[in-house]
C-alpha cells in the first residue's frame, strides 16, 4: 500500500499516510468488535441462564450496544468531592491506550500487519503490562475504600499472573526461534500449530490470560458482591465507558493473541501461507478463531464461580509457575532436535516436532497428575486427622 | 541528521526531563511516582531512537510494568503517606548536602558531554535482537547462565515461601 501511495507523494508522506490510515482502520475494527462482543456476551450468557437476552433494539437485539453507548454518553459526569481531581481524571486516560496499542503488531494476513516488530511478543507484554497503572491510578484517585481495595487486588493479581503468562509463551518462542508475530505464524505453517506442540502451555496461557484481563473466574478486582465495582466504583458516564472499553478490548486482543500464537493465526489448515486464498481470507479466519476464544471466556463466565483470594495467589505461584518451568525445561531439551530436523529434512519437521512434543507433554501431564494426587491425598489425610481445617 | 529524528529526540528528552522534574516538585508522593513513570517511558523512547528496541521493551516491561507499579503499590499501603500531608515537604534540612551532590553530578555530566569520544561509523545492526540472543548464548554464555540460575533460584524460592 505504501508503494501505491508513493506514486502521488514523497516516500515519507506515503508512509505517514499509510500508518495513519491503518491506525484508523484498526481503531474502528477494535471498537466495532468490542461493541459486538458485548452483544454476544449478553446473548450467550442469557441462553446459558435460560433467558433470551437482548432482543428489543433492532433484529436479535443487535443495536443494544448502540443504545448502551448512548446511555453511557448521556449520563451525568460525576467527580467525587474527596477525590484528587487530576489523578481521578487521569485513570480512564491511562487505561485505554495499552489496550489499543497492542493491536499494532497483530498480523491479520501475511501482508497485513501494522508493524512487524522483531520484538513483537515482548512489545505486547511490555505494553499490556502497563494496563495495571491505569487501574492503580483510578483506585487511588477515587479516594474510596472499595476503589482502593479493588485496585490492590487487581495489581496483585495482574503482577502474579503476568509471570505464568510470559513463561507459558517462552516455550513457543524457543521452538519458533523468533519474537516476531509474523515469524511465529510462519513457523506454525512449517511445524504445525503450537496448540499441538505445546498443549499444556496453551492451557496455562489461557488461564493466565483470563486472569490478566480480570474475567470471571478471576474477577476479584471488581467483585460486585464484595467491593461494589472495584477500581471504577466512582466513575460514571463516559469515564466508566473507558474502563468498559479497555476491558472488552483486552478480551478481544488476548483472544486474538491466543489464536495467533497457538492456533496458527490467519492460516487456513492445509493452505500454504503465501497463497492468494489465504491472503484474502486470512483476516476473516483470524477473526473466526478469535471469536472461538471469546466464546470460551463467556462460557467460563457462565459456568464458574469466583475464586477465593488466597486460592488465586496459590494457584499462580504453586501450580502454574512450576508447570511453566517444567515445560521450558522439556522444550529446551527437544527444541534443538526439532531445528536440526527442520534444517536437514524439512518434510519430516512437522511430524517429528508434533510427535516429540506430544510425548513430552504426555509425560508432563502424568507428572502433574501424580503430584496433584499426592498433595490432595496428604491434605485429606491431615484433615481426617483433624490437624488442619478443611480448605 | 534527519529532522524527524531530531524532533523526536527533543520530544522524548522533554518527557524524560519533565518527568524527572515532576518527581521532585510534585506535592504528593503518589504524583511523584506517576511522574517517575513518565520519566521511565521517556528513557524507553530514547532507547528506541538509539535503535535498541529490545532494551526499550525491557525498560517498559521491567520499570513501568513492574518497578513503578510496586512503588505505587507500596505508597498505597503506607497510611500516613496515603492521607497526604498538606504541608510542603519538598525540602528537608539536608538540602546543603543534596545541593553539593547535585553540583558534583552535574559537573561530572558536563565533563562527560564535552569529552571527545571515538564515534563508530558503522550503521546500527538491522536485527539487533537476534544478535543479542547469539551473543548471550555465545561469548557471554557463562554470565548469562549464572544470572539465569540466580533468577531461577529466586523464582523457586518465591514458590517455596508461598508453600509455607
Amino acid at each position: 500500500m505504501v508503494d501505491y501511495f508513493a506514486q502521488f507523494m514523497p516516500g515519507w508522506a506515503a508512509a505517514l499516510l499509510w500508518f495513519v490510515l491503518y491506525a484508523v482502520i484498526l481503531l474502528v475494527f477494535a471498537l466495532v468488535n468490542m461493541l459486538f462482543i458485548t452483544w454476544v456476551e449478553r446473548k450467550v450468557i442469557g441462553r446459558m441462564q435460560d433467558r433470551i437476552g437482548a432482543n428489543r433494539a433492532g433484529p436479535f437485539g443487535l443495536f443494544q450496544p448502540v443504545a448502551d453507548m448512548v446511555k453511557i454518553l448521556t449520563k451525568e459526569d460525576i467527580t467525587p468531592t474527596a477525590a484528587n481531581r487530576v489523578i481521578y481524571n487521569l485513570g480512564p486516560l491511562v487505561v485505554v491506550p495499552p489496550a489499543i496499542l497492542v493491536f499494532a503488531v497483530l498480523p491479520f494476513s501475511a501482508s497485513i500487519t501494522g508493524v512487524d516488530l522483531n520484538i513483537g511478543l515482548l512489545f505486547i507484554f511490555a505494553v499490556a503490562g502497563t494496563a495495571t497503572l491505569g487501574i492503580l491510578i483510578a483506585g487511588w484517585g477515587s479516594n474510596n475504600k472499595y476503589s482502593l481495595v479493588g485496585a490492590m487486588r487487581a495489581v496483585a493479581q495482574m503482577v502474579s499472573y503476568e509471570v505464568p503468562q510470559l513463561l507459558s509463551i517462552v516455550g513457543v518462542v524457543m521452538i519458533a526461534g523468533t519474537l516476531s508475530m509474523q515469524g511465529i505464524v510462519a513457523k506454525q505453517a512449517q511445524l504445525g500449530w503450537f496448540v499441538l506442540l505445546q498443549p499444556i502451555a496453551f492451557i496455562v496461557f489461557l488461564i493466565a490470560a483470563m486472569a490478566e484481563v480480570n474475567r470471571t473466574p478471576f474477577d476479584l478486582p471488581e467483585a460486585e458482591s464484595e467491593i461494589i465495582a472495584g477500581h471504577h466504583t466512582e466513575y460514571s458516564g463516559l469515564k466508566f465507558g473507558m474502563f468498559y472499553l479497555a476491558e472488552y478490548m483486552s478480551v478481544l486482543f488476548v483472544s486474538a493473541l491466543a489464536a495467533t500464537v497457538f492456533l496458527g493465526g490467519y492460516q487456513i489448515p492445509f493452505v500454504p501461507v503465501g497463497n492468494v486464498i489465504n491472503n484474502f481470507l486470512g483476516p476473516f479466519v483470524l477473526i473466526g478463531k478469535t471469536y472461538l476464544f471469546i466464546f470460551l471466556t463467556i462460557w467460563l463466565r457462565g459456568t464458574l464461580p469466583r475464586v477465593r483470594v488466597d486460592h488465586l495467589m496459590a494457584f499462580a505461584w504453586k501450580a502454574l509457575v512450576p508447570i511453566c518451568l517444567m515445560n521450558i525445561f522439556l522444550v529446551a531439551l527437544i527444541a534443538p532436535f526439532i531445528s536440526v530436523t527442520a534444517a536437514n529434512s524439512p518434510a519430516l519437521a512437522a511430524p517429528v516436532a508434533i510427535v516429540s512434543m506430544l510425548v513430552a507433554n504426555a509425560i508432563m501431564f502424568v507428572i502433574i497428575y501424580l503430584v496433584i494426587q499426592s498433595i490432595v491425598r496428604r491434605d485429606r489425610a491431615r484433615v481426617a486427622e483433624g490437624t488442619v481445617p478443611a480448605r | 541528521m534527519n529532522p524527524f529524528v531530531v524532533l523526536s529526540f527533543v520530544a522524548v528528552a522533554a518527557v524524560t526531563i519533565g518527568g524527572g522534574l515532576g518527581v521532585v516538585l510534585a506535592r504528593t508522593v503518589f504524583a511523584s511516582g506517576l511522574f517517575l513513570i513518565l520519566s521511565f517511558i521517556g528513557v524507553a523512547g530514547i532507547y528506541v531512537l538509539l535503535e535498541a528496541p529490545f532494551l526499550a521493551a525491557t525498560q517498559v516491561l521491567v520499570y513501568v510494568g513492574a518497578v513503578a507499579v510496586l512503588i505505587l503499590f507500596a505508597i498505597m499501603l503506607t497510611r500516613r503517606v496515603m492521607s497526604g500531608s498538606t504541608q510542603d515537604n519538598r525540602m528537608n534540612n539536608q538540602w546543603i548536602a543534596a545541593a553539593l551532590v547535585a553540583l558534583l553530578l552535574f559537573a561530572l555530566l558536563v565533563g562527560t558531554t564535552f569529552q571527545q569520544w571515538n564515534l563508530s561509523q558503522d550503521s546500527p545492526p538491522p536485527d539487533s535482537v537476534a544478535q543479542l540472543g547469539a551473543a548471550f548464548l555465545g561469548p557471554y554464555i557463562l554470565p548469562f547462565e549464572i544470572v539465569s540460575v540466580l533468577l531461577l533460584a529466586a523464582l523457586i524460592g518465591a514458590i517455596v515461601i508461598a508453600r509455607e
